[in-house]
């Protein structure tokens, strides 16, 4: 519209005068803030004014920092770098140690096993029959006690509960004819089965012919047959005979002795057996 | 030439309104004889002394007055200079035009007189319509005659010259 065209001289002016006059109102003029609004008007357009410097100067300073940045940024990626790969060795030196733990783990574990609880009982019969070799201990069911738990003495194993009653219970002891306990030689880690002979010895059998077995051997169990724990001592080998390649006899000597024997240690730690047969009663 | 009129009318007119304001019940004035002023000399000379002269007669009239200086010089501002491009552009020469401009520059000026203390919070305004279509025919009025006194007055004398010369002969 050419009538309010104010790309004219006169139309500059125009604006001028209405612009000094807003200028003029506001500096009478105090906001709701109570600020002059005319410094407030002034203090906006300078705060954008400054916004806008503040802003450019950060762009600025923020490409400086980050050109500057970058080489630094080579340098410390590099030093990443190494300390990604030292990272990866000791990663690798951890799990190495980390699978020695594991296999500690398992070694404790047997130690756990071996760390058996136990319940001490005291020997108050004996078998009236020479024929069984058996002793009556002052503990039972009432005291946790069931049947095929390993009794075991500090010198090495005696034997297994077999007729568990309330307050006492059976033991057959390991030299009775019935018992027989599996077994290693400690030396040459050779297997066997110790059986009783109803005697005050314990003789090796099933053992290959190929192993190396001597007088004095220490023979531990097991734990094969799942009742007694694994690495007590039995006892020790006190005479080989052979026939041949193959083995006749080899007797063992009882860690124990049972003629002596007052106070035992019930196993009460569950073994396979006991888990086999709480299964098979259920 | 036209800012030595332009400022005597405004004195004028000045003098009218603080002069006749003593005599008028209430105080009021129903007519803005400084806002007439400024409209005449807008549609005879023009925009930019049309807001030059609205400035000036503007902020003389507030600071006479207790208000907010430079409110009323922006109004008569704008009216004078619209009213200025619409004499420039339009042929406003008879009594009816000019009564429309006089009576809508009236309107305007009221609008942003009374717009901008609003806005500013500064005062307020009970039902402001009927005074400002009243202010707004006054001026109208005194405006349109105002032009017709101006333009018979010169012709006035050269016919009063002219029969008199007849009547000697």
């Amino acid at each position: 519209m050419a009538i309010l065209d104010i790309r004219q001289r006169s139309g500059y002016l125009f604006l001028a005068v209405i612009l000094g006059h807003i200028i003029l109102i506001s500096a009478q003029v105090n906001s709701r803030s109570g600020v002059p609004m005319l410094e407030q008007v002034t203090f906006g357009i300078f705060s954008e004014v400054q916004r806008g410097m503040s802003t450019s100067f950060t762009s600025v300073r923020n490409v400086w920092s980050g050109y500057i940045g970058l080489r630094h940024v080579k340098q410390e990626n590099d030093d990443l770098k190494r300390q990604l790969a030292e990272s990866q060795v000791a990663l690798q030196a951890q799990r190495a140690l980390a699978d020695r733990a594991r296999g500690l783990e398992k070694l404790l574990e047997l130690r756990d096993r071996v760390t058996l609880q136990t319940t001490a009982a005291e020997i108050i019969g004996s078998s009236p029959s020479q024929e069984f070799r058996t002793v009556t201990i002052n503990k039972g069911t009432s005291d946790g006690l069931r049947q095929d738990m390993a009794i075991i003495s500090p010198a090495g194993i005696v034997g297994r509960v077999v007729v568990p009653s309330a307050r006492s219970a059976k033991v057959q002891l390991l030299i009775d004819r019935n018992a027989a306990a599996g077994a290693i030689v400690e030396r040459s880690r050779a297997q066997g089965v110790v059986v009783g002979i109803g005697e005050d010895r314990l003789r090796l059998e099933n053992v290959p012919e190929t192993a190396d077995l001597v007088a004095g051997d220490l023979v531990v169990s097991s734990g094969i047959e799942g009742i007694y724990p694994k690495g007590f001592v039995i006892g020790t080998i006190e005479g080989v005979e052979k026939s041949g390649p193959a083995y006749k006899r080899i007797t063992v000597k009882p860690a124990v002795d049972f003629s002596a024997l007052e106070e035992v240690l019930v196993v009460t730690t569950p073994t396979p057996a006991h888990e086999a047969g709480q299964g098979a009663s259920e | 030439m036209k800012a030595a009129g332009a400022i005597l009318a405004v004195a004028v007119a000045l003098a009218l309104q603080t002069t006749l304001a003593r005599f008028l019940v209430r105080g009021s004035v129903a007519v803005d004889l400084v806002l007439v002023a400024v409209v005449y000399v807008a549609l005879s000379s023009g925009p930019v002394t049309g807001m030059l002269t609205g400035t000036f007669a503007g902020l003389i009239q507030d600071a006479l007055s207790s208000g907010v200086i430079g409110i009323g010089g922006l109004a008569k501002t704008i009216v004078g200079f619209l009213a200025g491009v619409i004499g420039t552009q339009f042929i406003v020469a008879q009594p009816l035009p000019r009564f429309v401009v006089f009576f809508s520059a009236t309107l305007l000026h009221a609008v942003i007189f009374m717009g901008l203390y609003i806005l500013l919070d500064m005062r307020q305004f009970d039902t402001p319509y009927a005074a400002a279509l009243g202010q707004a025919v006054g001026n109208a009025v005194v405006g349109v005659v105002a032009f017709q006194l101006v333009e018979l007055l010169p012709g006035a004398v050269e016919r009063r010259r002219a029969r008199s010369s007849r009547l000697r002969r």
